[in-house]
């Protein structure tokens, strides 16, 4: 079966509780099958857009389309099923590897995809899957935490600076393990970032977003190779000078 | 005890205040405050439950037991500032915990019908479950915070509020029971409770008012289950709309210190 999950934006707003807005009418479509980076400053709104998409909130304003239709219209859960999410920090169940990869379809009362299928997938070793979580790596946490959302089947994958509290090594193992299910199952990845190192070395596509309106979008390499807006050349520029030889910021 | 020793009982308070005057602790006007409230609302319960006593009358009973659980709800709502439905919990979780207990104890031939068994025993159960059904809102609402990141992440993989709000939950109906749980263990050790000390003094003998210490203990454990468990599943909900989106309740000033047990 080939997924081609389409994901919109229709001039979406949302309000902030202090009063203003955390996101002014953004329109957009995801690209299907692809990995599109979510990049912008700190506070520009992308862990916000982020949420929209498997409803952990709703705009104020606008209206998200997968395939077309309001997923407002769509059963929330199993909207999430299809729509996947991973956070910043692994956030494991206590208990054991297994336990934790199979909550999902558990909580359906399904036994969903073989454990050590979906280990492999995040390259985590079979024998790993009787472990109790506690005793794991933040690496290794962070891909338990993945193949817990891909038993779910998801077509999309939401990742909300999944790499924020892993070194370097542990990340550059993420992003890869990442890229190869993107390639290998078509999955559709959305990922935010606040890293342009890493958005250049996962994204086939850039979303811009600051101050919480979208500022570009389009194809990484033509992005990096030379920003189509000011607010694009302003955010490569002022974010590439202090990072470079600075290696990665501690999280 | 004749009026009068009631009052020199007075002295206890004013060394309270010496304490609080030499001391700094700013609680002089508390406790004058305090002490007079608990003067009157004594007194007063003094008259109305001699009056009720005498009657005898169910409706009359009930009426108080009402006005008890009435107070009761009041007093644990206000731990679940903030929450849309904040005295839902303590209402159905005092009401059921009485109506439980005291069928339990008169269906079982614990004690008989009688008003002077009734509104003292009731005043336990709902002292009691005032505070574990506070204990527990006030828990739940730390452990939703505390755990944001765990909920979202079981929201995010398709599992219902009552599935993602798993942990938050046990911990706080578990912080509901754990003061009975405890008393359960130290009873009798650390500490002489009120009614036994009570028995005690109005001329019981000690194998008497022991009995009657270990009938309130275990319905208490009762009491505390019901309403824990009952606030907890009626509270946790409120931390989710209708579109399953966690909804915190907005960060309040501290609340005043947690109150001591009540009477056991």
């Amino acid at each position: 079966m080939v997924l081609t999950p389409r994901l919109e934006l229709e001039d979406v707003w949302v309000a902030s509780p202090e009063g203003g807005w955390i996101l002014r009418g953004v329109r957009l479509r995801f690209p299907e099958r692809a990995l599109t980076a979510l990049i912008g400053p700190s506070g520009a709104g992308k862990s916000t857009l982020l949420s929209l998409l498997n409803r952990l909130r709703d705009p104020d304003r606008g209206r998200v389309l997968l395939d077309g239709r309001d997923v407002r219209e769509t059963e929330v859960r199993a909207l999430r099923r299809r729509v996947g999410m991973v956070l910043q920090r692994p956030y494991l169940f206590p208990g054991t590897v297994a336990e934790n990869v199979r909550f999902g379809p558990a909580s359906r009362g399904e036994s969903g995809p073989p454990v050590e299928e979906l280990l492999a997938q995040v390259a985590l070793p079979p024998e790993m899957a009787e472990r109790r979580v506690d005793g794991l790596s933040g690496g290794e946490q962070q891909r338990v935490a993945l193949a817990r959302a891909l038993a779910n089947r998801p077509e999309v994958l939401l990742l909300d600076e999944p790499t924020a509290s892993l070194d370097p090594g542990a990340t550059l193992r993420v992003e890869e393990t990442v890229r190869q299910l993107v390639e290998t199952t078509g999955l559709t990845v959305i990922w935010v970032t606040h890293d342009l190192g890493q958005a250049r070395r996962v994204a086939d596509y850039v979303v811009l977003v600051m101050a919480g309106e979208l500022a570009e979008s389009g194809e990484a390499a033509g992005f990096f190779a030379g920003p189509a807006s000011e607010a694009g050349r302003r955010f490569l520029a002022g974010e590439l000078l202090p990072r470079e030889g600075a290696g990665r910021a501690p999280a | 005890m004749s009026f009068v020793s009631v009052l020199v009982t007075l002295v206890f308070v004013a060394v309270a205040l010496v304490v609080s005057y030499t001391q700094r602790l700013d609680l002089e006007r508390d406790l004058v405050v305090g002490a007079v409230r608990a003067l009157i609302q004594l007194l007063a319960m003094g008259y109305v439950l001699d009056v009720v006593f005498r009657l005898a009358s169910w409706p009359l009973i009930a009426l108080v037991l009402a006005a008890m659980a009435g107070v009761a709800v009041q007093n644990a709502g206000q731990r679940g500032a903030g929450l849309p439905r904040r005295f839902l919990p303590p209402a159905v979780g005092i009401v059921f915990a009485e109506a439980v207990t005291l069928a339990l104890l008169l269906i079982l031939r614990l004690i008989p019908a009688e008003a002077r068994y009734v509104i003292p025993i009731s005043g336990m159960i709902m002292g009691n479950s005032m505070v574990a059904s506070g204990l527990v809102v006030n828990r739940l609402k730390a452990e939703m915070r505390a755990r944001r990141g765990e909920v979202l992440s079981a929201l995010a993989l398709g599992a219902s509020p009552r599935l993602a709000a798993q942990i938050p939950l046990r911990e706080s109906v578990r912080a509901g029971m754990i003061p009975t749980v405890d008393a359960l263990k130290t009873v009798g050790l650390v500490q002489l409770p009120g009614m036994m000390t009570g028995l005690l003094i109005a001329g019981a003998s000690p194998l008497q008012a022991v009995r009657y210490q270990i009938l309130v203990m275990f319905m208490l454990s009762t009491s505390t289950g019901v309403a824990s468990m009952l606030s907890g599943f009626l509270a946790y909900r409120q931390f989710f709309n209708a579109a399953e989106q966690l909804v915190l309740p907005a960060e309040a000033a501290p609340a005043g210190g947690e109150r001591g047990g009540a009477a056991r």
